[in-house]
C-alpha cells in the first residue's frame, strides 16, 4: 500500500467521532415525503411494529393519526405516551410531553411532523428542538417530514406553490438522519384526495387547490427525490472517504457570505449552503457592522438573518468596518476563505448607482485569489430605506437654533465691516462661519448654515441690494460654493462623529470589560466575586440579576445565590435548571422558553458548567448586537474567574488535607516511638536475661512475668494506635490479592502462646479464591478475634478458624466453646470501649471495635452470632472480584 | 569517644545506629554477650563516618532517626559499600520495611523484639555476605534441594515441580534465610515486567506449599512475613 491510497486519516477520525457521537446520541430516521398524504405517518408506524416485534423499546410520543382509520388501527398496541394538554386563549391544545419522554426514556420514541410549531409557554419554540433534545438524550426518533419544510428549499417551493412556508426545518437536523423516502405519484395522491383520504387542514381554500395541483406536485416530488438523492450522495461520499483511498473528500473550499439586514440576504444565505453542501465546504456568514443605526425591523430582519445561517450549520462572524469592502476581505483573508458571495447590487437607481458599481468593482479588484460570486438577491419585501447617515450625523433642534443665531450675529458684524470692506471679503467670513459651524454641529444644522449665509450674504450684501437677484457670474460661484462647503462639512463632521461614536462606544466596552477583570482579579473568595459579578452586570447592563449555583449536596439542583437582587420564582428555577444541565442559554431571547422573565446563561468552562446567570431586564431584546457581545464576554469571563476559583478553593483544601494527615502521622509516629522505645527495651532485656545465664526456678518465673507484661503492654499500645489510625480517617488500606489460607495461618501463628491450653484448628478447603484487601488489616483483625475468643473462653476449650467462599464473598469465622454473648451485647460488641457485661477484668473494650474499622476499610462486613451448640462465632464477610489470568506455563 | 572504642573481644564488628541510648546499651550488651565487637552511632551522620573508618562487618540501622531518615542512611551507604544492613522498625511501617529491603537492607526486625530473633537474622545476614560458595545440595530439616540436579525431596519422596514453580524455590534457596519482598521475588522469577503482579506469587506459593510443607495451613519452611514478603526459613542450627 502506498501512502498517497491509504484512507486520510482526518476522515477515519471523522467517521470514528461521528460513529461515537452516534452512538451516544440517539439515532434520528425520517419519513420523508413530497405532499401530505403520501403516507408518511402509516410508514412510520409500520416500521414501528417491526422494531417493537424485534424486541426494542417503542413508545408513541406524538403522533398524528387525522381520524384515518387505517392509521388508527397501526397506532394500537404500541405504547403511547399521554400528551401534554395546555391552555392557551382559552383553547385546549395538546402538544408531545417532552419531559415525559425524558423520564420514560425508550429506546425509540415516534414523534409525527418533525416541522410543527409548539404552542406558546412550551419548552421549545419548534418541535425539532425537542426531538434534538431527545437525542441528546440517546434516544432514537421516527419521525415524518415533508420537503416544503426543508429550510434550504423553502424558496423554491414557495416560487413552484406561490405560497410561503412558515414552518421550516433547519438542514442541519437532518444531517446526521435517516432518509426515508415515502413516494406516492402525483396522479395516485389526486386520487386519495378526491377520495378524502388526505387530510387537508381547511379543505375549501382556494390556496390548497392550487397546492394539489398535478404539475405542482410533479415539481415538489422531484425536490423530494433529489434532496433524498443528495443525502444518500453525501452518505456515499462518506463511506468513499473514510472507508476507501481516494481523496476526493477535501475540496479544499471555505465560503464567505455577506449578511445585511436585507430581506434578500435570506435567500443569499440559502444559496450559499446549497454551494457549501454540494462542495462539502465549511462556511461563514459575515455581517459588518458599519456603525449605521438600524431601525427596529431591519434589526429583526439581521437576527434572523444571521439565526438562519447558523441554523443551516454556518459559522457566524460579526465584525466593525466603516467600509463594507475591505472587511469582508479582512475577514476572508484571516479565514482562508476561497469563494466569497454577495448580492447582485440593487438595479441602479438616481442615488445608488456610483456606490454599488464601485463597491462591486474594488471587491473584484482587490478579492486577488479569491472568487467572487455576485448572486440574484430577491426579496420578499422592499428594505426599509436603507440609513445610509451614521448615526449623530443629524443636528438637534438647539444645533438648528445655535446656527440661526451664529449666523445672524455675523451678519450683525458684516453689516458693520460693510462700509470698511466692501462686499467681497464679507464672503469669507461668511465661509469662515460655515466651515467652523460644519465642524461642530450635524448635517443638516451644517446646510442649514450654508444656505442661510448664502441668502443673508446675497440679499444684504450683493448688489442689487435687498434682492435674492445675482448680478455677477463672480456672485454665482460664491453663492455655489457655500452649498458645496456647507454640504461637504456637514458630512465629514457626521462621519467623524460617527467613527469617534463607534470608537467610544467599543472603547466603553473594553473598559467595562476592563473593570470587570480586575474586580475579579482583586477578589479573594467566592462570595466577594459574586458580589462583584453581579453588581457589575448590573450597573453595565441595567438588569436585575441573580447567580445560581449547583448545590453541593445534589449537584444537578441549583440554589440561588443570596447577592442576587431579584428572586428567581420556583417555575423560572426550573428554566435555569434546564440552561445548566444543557449547557445552553435559555429563557427570554432565546429559542427556550422564550415567555421566561429573565435571560439564563450558563457559565461554561472546559471542565463543565459552573452556574447559571439569570438576567431580567426591561429592555433586553433591544440590546444591539455590540452589548450582546459584551454580555458573551461577560459570561465568558466571569466563567473563567469562577473556574479558576473554584481550583484554587480545591487546591486550598488539598492543601489542608495534606497538612493535617502529616501533622497527624507525625504525631502517631512521635507517640509511637515513644511509647516503643522503652517496650523494646524491657523485652531486649527479658531475653537477655534469659540468654545471660542459667536462672533459677524463681528467676525464670519473673522473667517471664517481665516478658507478659511487655507483650500484654505491646499489645495495648498496638490498639491504641491502630484506633487513633482509624479515627483520623487516614487509613488508606494497600490493597493487594491475598491468599485466605496464608492470611489464617498467619494470624494463628500470630496469637501463639496467648492462646494458652485452648486449641486452635483451622478449617480451610483447598483452591479459595484470592481476595482483594490490605493482608496486614485484615491479619491484625483475625488476631483480635482470636484474642478476643482466648479472652473470653475457659482453659482448654476448642477454638476453631475456618474460611470458604461462594457467591462473589469469601468468608472467615471464627467460633469458640465459650459462654457465648449475651444478647444485650450482641448488637454493640463492636462499639469503642464497649465491654461485654459478663467480661472478665482487663483489656480495654477496643478490639473487637478495631476489628470493624479494618475489615469495613476493606470493604467487607463482620458479624457477631452466637452459635447454635453454645459459644460465640464472628464471621468475617469480604468482596471476591476475579483474579486476572496467570500467565500460561511451559512446561 | 567512648561509643567508637572497638571492645576487646574477637569476632565480626558490628556497627549500632540508633538514637535511643538505652536501645544502643541493650543491642551493645547483647551483641557483645554474643561474641560480636560493637561499634555504636546515634546519628546517621555519625553512623556513616564510623562505618567509613571501621569497615564494620554488619549494620543494624533504626529507620527512624532523627536527622537523616535511616533510608537515606542506607542509600547513602550503599553507594560505597555492600556491608549487610539489618534494620530495625516498627509494626505498623510495613511500607518502610519495604522500601528499605527494595533499597538494600539485607533483613528487618520488628521493634518491640527479641534477642534470639535479632541474632539469628545477623547470622544469616552475615552468612550471606561471606559468600559461601553455593552449595548444590541443600539440606533444610527433611528437605533436600539439589539445584545441580534439579531434584526435590520431601521426606525422601520426589517432588515435581513446574518450571516456574521450581524458579521461585531456587530463588528462595539462594537467598535461604533472608526475607525477599514481593518485589524482589517477582522480579527475580518472572521478570520486572511482573513487578506488581503479586497474585503470581500467591498462586504459586500456595502451590509450593502444598507440594512441599507437612500441613500447608502451618508452613514451616515457607513462611510469610505479612505485608512485606516471604522467607525459607533455615532453623538455627
Amino acid at each position: 500500500m502506498t501512502d498517497s491510497d491509504r484512507p486520510n486519516p482526518d476522515a477515519l477520525l471523522k467517521a470514528v467521532q461521528r460513529e461515537e457521537q452516534s452512538r451516544q446520541r440517539g439515532r434520528l430516521k425520517v419519513f420523508f415525503g413530497m405532499s401530505p398524504g403520501v403516507g408518511k405517518t402509516y410508514a412510520m408506524l409500520e416500521a414501528a411494529r417491526r422494531e417493537l416485534a424485534s424486541g426494542r423499546d417503542v413508545v408513541v410520543g406524538y403522533v398524528e393519526t387525522h381520524g384515518r382509520t387505517e392509521t388508527e388501527a397501526l397506532t394500537r398496541g404500541l405504547p403511547q405516551l399521554p400528551r401534554r394538554e395546555m391552555e392557551y386563549r382559552g383553547v385546549r391544545l395538546t402538544e408531545l410531553d417532552l419531559d415525559g419522554l425524558l423520564q420514560r426514556r425508550p429506546q425509540l420514541a415516534l414523534v409525527d411532523e418533525l416541522a410543527h410549531t409548539n404552542s406558546p409557554g412550551s419548552r421549545h419554540p419548534k418541535r425539532y428542538q425537542d426531538v434534538e433534545e431527545l437525542l441528546a438524550a440517546g434516544i432514537d426518533v421516527f419521525t415524518t417530514l415533508n420537503v416544503q419544510h426543508v429550510e434550504s428549499r423553502a424558496e423554491v417551493i414557495r416560487e413552484i406553490t406561490g405560497s410561503t412556508v412558515h414552518e421550516t426545518v433547519p438542514d442541519s437536523v437532518l444531517d446526521g438522519a435517516e432518509l426515508e423516502l415515502v413516494d406516492l405519484p402525483p396522479g395516485d395522491l389526486l386520487q386519495r384526495l378526491q377520495e378524502g383520504k388526505v387530510y387537508v387542514f381547511d379543505r375549501a381554500t382556494a390556496a390548497v387547490e392550487n397546492f394539489f395541483r398535478e404539475g405542482n406536485l410533479t415539481a415538489l416530488r422531484e425536490l423530494a427525490l433529489r434532496l433524498a438523492a443528495e443525502h444518500v450522495g453525501h452518505d456515499t461520499q462518506f463511506f468513499v472517504a473514510s472507508k476507501a483511498q481516494s481523496g476526493v473528500w477535501k475540496t479544499g473550499q471555505r465560503l464567505l457570505v455577506g449578511v445585511s439586514p436585507s430581506p434578500s440576504s435570506l435567500s443569499m444565505v440559502r444559496w450559499t449552503r446549497g454551494l457549501a453542501e454540494n462542495l462539502r465546504a465549511p462556511w461563514l456568514a459575515l455581517h459588518v457592522d458599519t456603525g449605521a443605526v438600524l431601525e427596529e425591523p431591519d434589526r429583526q430582519r439581521l437576527d434572523r438573518n444571521l439565526a438562519l445561517a447558523r441554523d443551516l450549520g454556518a459559522e457566524v462572524i460579526t465584525t466593525s468596518d466603516q467600509d463594507v469592502v475591505s472587511a469582508l476581505l479582512r475577514v476572508a483573508r484571516q479565514q482562508n476563505v476561497t469563494q466569497i458571495i454577495i448580492g447582485k447590487p440593487a438595479p441602479p437607481g438616481p442615488f445608488n448607482f456610483w456606490r454599488s458599481y464601485v463597491g462591486l468593482n474594488r471587491l473584484i479588484r482587490l478579492s486577488g485569489n479569491i472568487d467572487v460570486h455576485c448572486v440574484r438577491a430577491e426579496g420578499q419585501e422592499r428594505p426599509s430605506r436603507r440609513p445610509q447617515l451614521p448615526r449623530a450625523g443629524e443636528g438637534t433642534l438647539v444645533q438648528y437654533g445655535v446656527v440661526c443665531g451664529v449666523v445672524v450675529a455675523v451678519t450683525l458684524l458684516c453689516v458693520l465691516l460693510r462700509k470698511f470692506t466692501g462686499h467681497n471679503p464679507l464672503s469669507l467670513i461668511y465661509l469662515l462661519t460655515v466651515v467652523v459651524l460644519g465642524l461642530t454641529v450635524g448635517r443638516g444644522p451644517a446646510v442649514l448654515a450654508a444656505a442661510l449665509s448664502a441668502c443673508l450674504w446675497n440679499f444684504l450684501f450683493v448688489p442689487p441690494l435687498y434682492t435674492i437677484r445675482i448680478g455677477s457670474l463672480h456672485d454665482g460661484l460664491m453663492f455655489g460654493m457655500f452649498i458645496v462647503v456647507g454640504l461637504a462639512m456637514g458630512q465629514l463632521t457626521a462621519r467623524l462623529r460617527a467613527q469617534e461614536l463607534n470608537e467610544r462606544e467599543r472603547e466603553e466596552r473594553a473598559t467595562a470589560l476592563y473593570l470587570l477583570t480586575r474586580e475579579l482579579a482583586e477578589c479573594r473568595n467566592l462570595p466577594e466575586l459574586l458580589g462583584v459579578v453581579v453588581r457589575q452586570l448590573r450597573e453595565v447592563f441595567a438588569a436585575q440579576v441573580a447567580v445560581l449555583l449547583p448545590d453541593s449536596e445534589a449537584p444537578s439542583e441549583l440554589l440561588p445565590y443570596p447577592f442576587g437582587t431579584f428572586e428567581v420564582s420556583a417555575k423560572e428555577q426550573s428554566v435555569a435548571v434546564w440552561a445548566f444541565r444543557n449547557v445552553k442559554p435559555a429563557g427570554r431571547t432565546t429559542d427556550t422558553l422564550p415567555s421566561s422573565a429573565a435571560l439564563y446563561l450558563p457559565l461554561t468552562t472546559p471542565t463543565g458548567c459552573l452556574g447559571v446567570i439569570a438576567l431580567a431586564a426591561p429592555a433586553l431584546e433591544q440590546q444591539t448586537s455590540g452589548r450582546r457581545n459584551l454580555l458573551e464576554s461577560f459570561v465568558r469571563q466571569i466563567a473563567l474567574v469562577l473556574d479558576r476559583q473554584r481550583l484554587r478553593d480545591a487546591e486550598q483544601e488539598a492543601q489542608w488535607v495534606a497538612e493535617s494527615e502529616r501533622l497527624g502521622k507525625v504525631l502517631l509516629n512521635s507517640v509511637s516511638h515513644e511509647l516503643r522505645t522503652p517496650l523494646a527495651a524491657l523485652q531486649t532485656a527479658g531475653t537477655g536475661l534469659r540468654t545471660a545465664g542459667p536462672l533459677n526456678a524463681v528467676q525464670t518465673e519473673l522473667v517471664g512475668e517481665i516478658e507478659e507484661a511487655g507483650a500484654r503492654l505491646n499489645r495495648l499500645v498496638r490498639n491504641l494506635l491502630d484506633v487513633a489510625r482509624l479515627e483520623s480517617g487516614h487509613l488508606q488500606p494497600r490493597l493487594d490479592w491475598c491468599d485466605l489460607t496464608d492470611l489464617c495461618q498467619v494470624a494463628a501463628r500470630g496469637v501463639g502462646p496467648l492462646l494458652g491450653t485452648r486449641s486452635l484448628t483451622l478449617h480451610i478447603p483447598p483452591g479459595l479464591p484470592l481476595v482483594r484487601a490490605d493482608f496486614v488489616l485484615l491479619e491484625q483483625a483475625l488476631l483480635n478475634l482470636l484474642v478476643n475468643a482466648a479472652v473470653h473462653t475457659p482453659e482448654a476449650t476448642p477454638i476453631e478458624m475456618s474460611a470458604g467462599a461462594g457467591d462473589g464473598m469469601a468468608w472467615i469465622t471464627v467460633s469458640d466453646h465459650g459462654p457465648g454473648l449475651a444478647a444485650a451485647d450482641l448488637g454493640r460488641v463492636f462499639d469503642r470501649f464497649y465491654r461485654a457485661t459478663a467480661a472478665r477484668p482487663g483489656g480495654t473494650g477496643l478490639g473487637l471495635a478495631i476489628v470493624k474499622g479494618f475489615v469495613e476499610a476493606n470493604g467487607g462486613t463482620v458479624e457477631a452470632a452466637n452459635r447454635p451448640d453454645g459459644g460465640a462465632r464472628f464471621t468475617i464477610r469480604l468482596p471476591v472480584t476475579e483474579a486476572p489470568k496467570l500467565p500460561a506455563e511451559a512446561s | 569517644m567512648n561509643s567508637a572504642a572497638p571492645s576487646a573481644t574477637p569476632g565480626p564488628q558490628v556497627l549500632v545506629i540508633d538514637d535511643e541510648p538505652q536501645i544502643r546499651r541493650l543491642l551493645q550488651l547483647t551483641l557483645e554477650s554474643a561474641g560480636y565487637r560493637v561499634l555504636t552511632a546515634e546519628k546517621g551522620q555519625e553512623g556513616l563516618i564510623l562505618a567509613a573508618q571501621h569497615r564494620p562487618a554488619m549494620v543494624v540501622l533504626d529507620l527512624g532517626l532523627p536527622d537523616l531518615n535511616g533510608l537515606e542512611v542506607l542509600r547513602r551507604l550503599r553507594e560505597w559499600s555492600e556491608v549487610p544492613v539489618v534494620v530495625l522498625s516498627v509494626q505498623e511501617a510495613e511500607a518502610d520495611k519495604i522500601a528499605a529491603l527494595d533499597s538494600g537492607a539485607d533483613d528487618y526486625v520488628t521493634k518491640p523484639f527479641n534477642s534470639g530473633e535479632l541474632l539469628a537474622r545477623l547470622r544469616v545476614a552475615l552468612r550471606h555476605a561471606e559468600k559461601a560458595p553455593e552449595l548444590p545440595v541443600l539440606e533444610i530439616g527433611h528437605w533436600v534441594i539439589d539445584l545441580a540436579a534439579r531434584r526435590v525431596t520431601a521426606d525422601g519422596r520426589d517432588v515435581s515441580l513446574t518450571a516456574t514453580e521450581y524458579s521461585l524455590l531456587r530463588f528462595l534457596v539462594r537467598h535461604a534465610g533472608k526475607v525477599l519482598t514481593h518485589r524482589q521475588l517477582l522480579r527475580g522469577v518472572w521478570g520486572a515486567n511482573a513487578e506488581h503482579q503479586t497474585h503470581y506469587l500467591r498462586v504459586y506459593l500456595a502451590r509450593l506449599r502444598e507440594k512441599l510443607e507437612r500441613n500447608p495451613a502451618a508452613p514451616e519452611l515457607l513462611v510469610t512475613e505479612p505485608g512485606v514478603g516471604y522467607r525459607l526459613l533455615v532453623p538455627a542450627k
